[in-house]
């Protein structure tokens, strides 16, 4: 069930329940994926992934391999040391990372060689093949261990197991703890998951004319980045071209995922040949470019005894794993929504990035500002137990009101716009919960039945601007400001549209859908009969891509752009045409048209056959033709401080959303079941509200899998436990409820018809709202949610002490 | 000091063997290497690639094609397994995306994929349980198509094609029985 405030429609397009235009191709199986793309002669790789967590390779002997018939080549991490420099990264320099391991490996399932043969079969025979001896090494695990001194180092030319260490303090945190009628606390742990689309990363690399290699692949998505590609490849930038291939989703996971498609490069610059190398999903599982967070948590809020935060005090340790190659971007997207959507000014921040023998993090659906509000909300609901106050309720008490916006938070980030109150009366309005708490005591005492009711928010920061990948840094190496996106309108002789997207945008997201939308709307066409491709970094212009909600915002800002100037030519065409003066004219419904005598006017076609066949009759000085491009730079963006008291303005569009679930909880068994779930969101200006219904339930059903089933584990030696879709469990139809959906629009006063981003937040608020009703249907037995995933063997021995407990 | 383990069995032997069958109302005849699993030979000899591999180890079912008009694994079986047999894959209902057949109409009225990647196991599933020309509930829609995964849709509007889908066909194609479609939804 979808609901949406009752207001008179805004647009024609925008904002109604469209079909989507990327669907008919996908259903019928032509997506156009990486593994579908067949070149002559196409050579496959497979890779020998390292069996250990963490040692030196003595030797690589390839031999018995060589001579498989059909076997190409083997590349190693020495070829890459002599070919090569490192990949892009942007965390430390010192901590350099190749495709395949240079001299040591640092986790179970790191790249250790490559086998390149004339079928995947053949090259998995030939991995099996070789022989590589390694020397052990202490596997460090446990990231708290990893920074005692005399723990082993993961990178000897960093000096030291942490990667990085800072507190950031807004306010008086110590004031605002001590003076507080309240304060809870408590110690968290956010365990591993990642995106883990259906589809994995892949590349398909080949060389080109002119010395020009080509790269193929689903997992890059910025454009003007691939010259860092091109470094890592030692090529000059121009002789580089990555070509953008649709995605079977991500999720994070093929977020600047650069290692897949280094390595494809580099293959066939090794063989000369072109060569298609594709994760399976045992490589995908360990080695997916990056896993997501895996946080330790000590955190202290403050309140008084009305219910009102006065302050929050944070203590992260951050197992990182083996590199850093995002930084600590998952932190600063922390700092973008730190407070909530809570009003409180005091805010410490204590943060250890930490080097272990386990696979690299990197983005998933929320990029690491899940994992805050999680701790946020846990902390909440623990207080309002104390005060006896209902979650509802002391949520309404703290949130920033109405006549704030634009508000800027402890940290320096400013939240757009919003209507907290309405959210949650929405969501309160789509469900009985005074109902459901009689149910809950009626059932505990008629039929032994736990029933618990979690109700939790987020905020959903969305449009990211580059300054928070380094803003958490002192001297960061290349403080970029920029994170652009770009499009192309052409209308071609006949009058037909084409709009060109100049980034790898279309991971499962609709793209196609958006940008088409926003053409219509803007020159009264139907979105469907748009042709949307997409440019290649040689034709490029600057393009991020997806990540961060942004790009539904970006791409409308680029398409109204670039229309705005196309509109301009067609009505000055026109006016020469008609001989009517410009501001005379309009354009409605695919025409322009004489204000008030809309019998005197041209169509699209009429105006384009003028455009490209008769330049006698355009305005003198004008070029021929109908395309224009325009970049839409991020709409509202500072610099951080010098002594980062103020880490600027980073992501400001702010989207916000409340969830409601109610649970049942077996104390026997531990299992859970959905009785009823509730999921308001307000992602200002819709413009596909069934779209965007799909995507908060498929990050709802994603924040499920991260609260109760997924878990990329490693055993105390450093040995990977999840390597199949056996171990992993994402969940099925039968674990996700049906979520049902209702909308609030709070158009952003910043961005192009006021959108903001909705991608995310269906996941970032799950996991809060889950571990609260599982609280809630076995208070009595002092059960309180500290890690996830929340197993059910957890739940029960909770339950199983507290009746010990209590029978002494 | 740990050495990697190989067991270099002579599994590149070549041996091929000539495989006979229906692939899409099509009889086809190939000389394919024994190993070559079905979804490979789909995928690479007959370039249907609307098979997806999404494990290559029978877990996500993305690889889902139907077998004499059950639902088969395609990465678990060898194609020389499928001698004999009839094979459909997505393109048997339409290959034409300016012509859907009804299920993938449906799907597209409920947006009930996004990246698509599950979509062609997803609808050959849907084909599969609405042979009966049963009504059902949602529950039982979602039991039904619990054997595939999605990553991306949460499965709620995967259900609500499969109903859709289900009224289309009991009406006798696209347009019939009226605009059963958002009513009988029960939202
Ligand atoms: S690819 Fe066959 S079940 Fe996953
Ligand atoms: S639509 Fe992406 S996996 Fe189902």
């Amino acid at each position: 069930m979808t609901t949406v405030e009752n207001e008179k429609p805004r647009y024609k397009y925008i904002g109604s329940d469209r079909k989507r235009v990327e669907d008919p191709r996908l259903l019928v199986g032509r997506g156009g994926y990486i593994a579908d793309l067949k070149f002559p002669g196409l050579l496959h790789a497979a890779i020998l992934r390292s069996p250990v967590p963490h040692a030196t390779i003595r030797s690589i002997d390839a031999t018995e391999a060589l001579k498989l018939p059909g076997v190409v080549a083997v590349v190693t991490g020495e070829d890459c040391k002599a070919h090569m420099n490192p990949c892009m990264n942007f965390g430390p320099s010192s901590i350099p990372q190749f495709p395949l391991a240079v001299d040591k490996v640092r986790y179970v399932g790191e790249a250790v060689a490559a086998v390149i043969a004339e079928s995947r079969y053949i090259a998995e025979d030939a991995v099996e093949l070789l022989e590589v001896e390694f020397e052990d090494l202490p596997a460090v695990t446990n990231p708290v261990a990893a920074m005692e001194p005399g723990a082993a180092l993961l990178h000897d030319g960093h000096g030291s197991n942490i990667g990085y260490e800072r507190t950031f303090e807004f306010g008086d945190v110590a004031g605002a703890i001590s003076g507080a009628d309240l304060v809870v606390e408590d110690t968290l742990h956010w365990g591993r998951s990642a995106g883990m689309p259906m589809e994995t990363s892949g590349a398909v690399a080949r060389p080109g004319l002119n010395g020009v290699l080509e790269i193929y692949c689903n997992s890059l998505n910025f454009s003007y980045f691939s010259f860092l590609i091109a470094g890592a490849l030692k090529l000059p930038s121009n002789r580089l071209t990555m070509n953008p291939v649709p995605a079977g989703g991500s999720f994070g996971s093929k977020f600047t995922a650069h290692k897949v498609p280094t390595l494809a490069g580099f293959l066939a610059l090794r063989t000369g040949r072109p060569v298609s190398y594709v994760e399976d999903r045992l490589d995908h599982l360990m080695n997916s470019d990056h896993h997501a967070s895996d946080r330790y948590y000590d955190a202290k809020m403050g309140f008084t005894s009305e219910g009102i935060i006065t302050g929050l005090d944070v203590d992260v340790v951050d197992d990182y794993g083996a590199y850093m190659q995002f930084g600590v971007g998952t932190h600063g997207n922390a700092f973008s929504q730190i407070v909530g959507p809570y009003g409180f000014r005091n805010v410490k921040y204590h943060l250890r990035a930490v080097l272990t023998n386990k696979c690299q993090q990197g983005a998933y659906r929320g990029f690491g500002s899940e994992v805050h509000n999680w701790v946020l909300e846990r902390l909440i609901d623990k207080a309002a137990v104390e005060l006896g106050l209902k979650p509802e309720e002391i949520r309404r008490r703290n949130f920033i009101t109405n006549d704030q916006f634009p508000y800027k938070i402890p940290g320096g980030n400013v939240y757009d716009s919003g209507n907290y109150p309405a959210v949650l009366d929405k969501a309160l309005g789509m469900i009985d919960l005074e109902h459901w708490r009689s149910e809950q005591k009626r059932l505990r005492e008629e039929e032994g039945r736990y029933i618990g009711i979690g109700l939790a928010t987020t905020q959903e920061r969305s449009v990211f601007s580059a300054t928070e990948f380094w803003a958490l840094n002192d001297n960061p190496d290349f403080p970029l400001t920029s994170s652009p996106e770009s499009a192309t309108v052409t209308i071609d002789p006949a009058g037909q549209f084409q709009l060109l997207l100049h980034c790898q945008s279309m991971w499962g997201n609709s793209p196609e859908t958006v940008g088409t939308t926003v053409l219509a709307e803007e020159f009264g066409i139907e979105p469907e009969t748009v042709n949307v491709r997409y440019a290649d970094t040689a034709r490029a212009l600057p393009g991020t891509g997806p990540g961060g909600s942004r790009y539904t915002v970006m791409l409308a800002g680029a398409v109204r752009g670039a229309s705005r100037k196309l509109q301009r030519k067609l009505i000055d065409i026109a006016a020469h045409s008609l001989e009517v003066a410009a501001e005379d004219l309009e354009l409605v419904d695919a025409r322009v048209q004489v204000k008030g005598a809309p019998e005197k006017s041209l169509s699209l076609p009429e105006l384009a056959s003028t455009a490209y066949f008769f330049a006698l009759n355009m305005p003198p000085g004008m070029e021929s033709g109908l395309e224009e491009s325009y970049t839409y730079d991020h709409p509202y963006t500072t610099l951080p401080s010098a002594d980062r008291s103020d880490l600027g303005v980073f992501y400001p569009i702010m989207g916000h959303a409340c969830h409601i679930a109610v649970m049942e909880v077996d104390p026997d068994t531990g299992t859970t079941k959905f009785l009823d779930y509730v999921a308001v969101h307000d992602a200002g200006t819709m413009v596909n509200p069934k779209s965007l219904g799909g995507h908060v339930t498929g990050g709802a059903a994603q924040g499920l899998g991260s609260t109760l089933y997924e878990e990329l584990a490693y055993d105390d030696e450093g040995q990977f436990k999840s390597s199949t879709f056996m171990d992993y469990l994402v969940p099925t139809a039968n674990e996700v409820p049906p979520f049902r959906i209702g909308h609030v629009e709070t158009p952003s006063p910043f961005t192009e018809y006021g959108i903001k981003g909705g991608g995310e937040g269906g996941r970032m608020v799950t996991p809060s709202v889950v571990s609260a009703a599982i609280d809630d249907a076995l208070r009595e037995y002092g059960m309180r949610v500290r890690e996830l995933p929340v197993k059910p063997a957890t739940i029960v021995a909770t339950v199983q002490a507290a009746i010990a407990e209590s029978s002494k | 000091m740990t050495t990697t383990e190989n067991s270099p069995e002579a599994r590149y032997a070549g041996d091929t063997r000539t495989v006979t069958l229906r692939v899409n109302g099509q009889e086809v005849t190939r000389e394919v290497p024994t190993r070559t699993t079905l979804a490979d030979f789909l995928r690479d000899d007959l370039d249907l690639v609307s098979v997806h591999l999404g494990c290559e180890h029978g877990v996500c079912g993305c690889c889902t094609v139907l077998l004499d008009g059950g639902s088969v694994r395609s990465c678990l079986m060898l194609a020389v397994q499928a001698q004999g047999h009839e094979i459909e894959t997505v393109e048997s209902l339409s290959a034409d995306q300016n012509n859907l057949h009804p299920i993938q109409e449906a799907f597209a009225e409920e947006q009930g994929l996004q990246c698509g990647f599950c979509t062609p196991a997803m609808v050959l599933r849907t084909k599969e349980i609405l042979a009966d020309g049963q009504e059902r509930t949602d529950d039982e829609v979602r039991h039904e198509i619990s054997g595939i995964l999605c990553r991306c849709t949460g499965y709620q509007n995967i259900i609500n094609a499969v109903q859709n889908a289900g009224r289309k066909l009991r009406c006798g194609g696209a347009g019939g029985c009226g605009s059963a479609h958002d009513e009988a939804k029960g939202a």
